[in-house]
């Protein structure tokens, strides 16, 4: 059951990512990548973490896809036109995906994972606040959030228009 | 011989799928009644009263002329997009539908005089809930689900492509993103005070404060919060006088303009669903489900389903009051109000809960953990 859920989603994110590089129009892009998410976080779901798996539908493709969405309706982002030197920028890009691709594969190969099921491990929710809280990581998780209101005075800075 | 257990739960399941959906179509069409009619009565009309008693079956009329109206699709729409928008509107409502408890607990009755095939062994006496899927982490799916829910709207009012619709479908990008802060913050009290994110944990935390009486319910524990999560879980669903995305006497309809048919009968649908979920929500995060809030009256079985119902039609019958009687919300009014006031009174409440929570712990009688 779990592993006709993972291949089924696992396709479908695949599929939609492919969708995103490929669609001209961007916002369908923007709804390929949403797909794209929301079936990341069902895979997450199936590895028994439903708390991320809920994060990764709330803070991504939630929050961040919405506001990428706003800007592209905002600004009637056109069509992508053919513009000279694709074809050798396309290219390129599928070089660098196929390189990328080889050199996951070796290291797939090289570290050669176990084939045994993952041991049973606690990735409640309960359990990640825990970990998260703990001496351990506390400073960490305390610096990230001066980060993002750094970054969050920043762009309120940029945005403001002087009086 | 019983089957195995998967299959007892994918039976129990479709079971209690099918009977969600059914009695949520039901409600979603009587709903439309109630909502025409009171509102007539509180502008001295009189409503829809001439199909069936009382007018009844308004409902059904309308359902078949939907059916047979034609489908218009503009010219220049996106068409897939305008195909899909209706369908992501309804199936995110839907999502969220599964992970609420619908009324208590219960014991299935043994009911002997069935025969096997109807009513077999594995049934009798089996506890249950109405209440589809068990997430651990039930009150954060919702938020998730809300938060992809903006996306039938905001699809619908690109893919029409019209003034209109888009700018319907930008208002309500930008205002479902900033009422959802202030939803999601207001939850967290209430969670904190349940030490759990299962809403059922959430009810049955709320029984046993105070002795069980209705003030110990969040809506009074939790003041603040609960009057936050009230106007923004109106400014989610995009009711009056939040409902700018629609706004019909500066945007036609906003968003559905361009729609019609079953097409728009699916996003009215959708609409609906989502109202019906936010007030079930706040009957159970808040008002304490299905809990009498009275010590001695009995709210297992039966009589909790008869309170738990009772709480939502009042809080069902508030929003159609709301809409009767408030007149809509300027555009910078509305940000003001959800950035500048509510999300730093929920900010506001959060702290005094957290110091609550750990400076007296015993006053709140919060679950030892």
């Amino acid at each position: 059951m779990d592993a006709i859920l993972f291949y089924a989603f696992a396709a479908i994110a695949v599929g939609s990512a492919v969708v995103v590089v490929a669609q001209r129009n961007p916002v369908y892009s923007a709804f390929a990548l949403i797909v794209t998410l929301c079936s990341l976080s069902v895979v997450f779901a199936l590895l028994g973490s439903p708390f991320i798996a809920v994060l990764q539908v709330i803070v991504y493709a939630g929050a961040i896809m919405v506001l990428f969405l706003f800007v592209l309706m905002l600004l009637n982002v056109r069509r992508e036109e053919d513009a000279p030197g694709r074809g050798g920028r396309r290219l390129s890009g599928v070089a660098v995906a196929l390189v990328t691709l080889l050199v996951l594969q070796a290291g797939a190969v090289l570290v050669r994972p176990s084939r045994d099921p993952v041991p049973e491990f606690d990735a409640s929710t309960r359990k990640m606040a825990e970990i998260l809280f703990s001496p351990h990581f506390l400073y960490v998780f305390e610096a990230t959030s001066i980060l993002i209101l750094a970054a969050l005075v920043g762009a309120i800075a940029l945005a403001r228009k002087e009086p | 011989m019983s089957p195995s257990p998967l299959v007892q739960s994918l039976v129990l399941a479709s079971v209690k799928i099918a009977v969600v959906v059914g009695a949520l179509l039901g409600l979603f069409s009587l709903m439309t009644w109630i909502e025409r009619r009171s509102l007539a009565f509180m502008q001295f009309r009189l409503g829809p009263n001439r199909t069936g008693p009382l007018g009844l079956f308004q409902p059904i009329a309308d359902g078949i002329k939907l059916f047979f109206k034609e489908e218009v699709m503009p010219a220049a729409a996106h068409k897939w997009a305008f195909l899909a928008a209706p369908v992501v509107a309804l199936g995110t409502a839907l999502l969220a539908v599964a992970v609420l408890p619908y009324g208590p607990p219960f014991t299935l009755p043994r009911f002997d005089f069935l025969p096997g095939w109807l009513w077999p062994e594995w049934l009798k006496g089996r506890p249950g809930q109405i209440q589809i899927a068990h997430v651990d982490v039930g009150l954060l799916f919702i938020f998730a689900i809300a938060a992809l829910g903006v996306y039938g709207v905001v699809l619908a009012g690109w893919a029409a492509n019209n003034k209109y619709s888009l700018l319907g479908g930008l208002r309500s990008s930008a205002q479902m993103f900033s009422y959802e802060l202030a939803l999601g913050l207001s939850w967290v009290g209430v969670i904190m005070l349940a030490g759990s994110f299962e809403i059922a944990d959430i009810v049955n935390d709320q029984a046993q404060r105070l002795g069980g009486w209705f003030l110990g319910w969040n809506a009074f524990v939790q003041f603040p919060a609960f009057v936050v999560y009230f106007i923004a879980a109106t400014a989610e669903v995009a009711r009056i006088p939040f409902d700018l995305p629609e706004g019909e006497t500066e945007l036609v309809a906003g968003f559905h303009t361009e729609y019609s048919s079953m097409r728009f009968a699916l996003i009215q649908m959708a609409e609906y669903i989502n109202m019906i979920t936010v007030a079930v929500l706040c009957a159970n995060l808040f008002l304490g489900g299905w809990h009498s809030g009275i010590p001695g009256l009995p709210s297992e079985g039966l009589p909790g389903f008869v309170w738990w119902g009772a709480k939502v039609a009042a809080l069902l019958f508030v929003f159609i009051w709301l809409r009767g009687t408030l007149p809509r919300f300027r555009y910078d009014q509305l940000m003001h109000f959800g950035w500048k006031v509510l999300i730093p009174v929920a900010a506001v409440s959060i702290l005094l809960t957290a110091a609550g929570v750990v400076f007296f712990p015993r006053l709140f009688e919060v679950a030892s953990r």
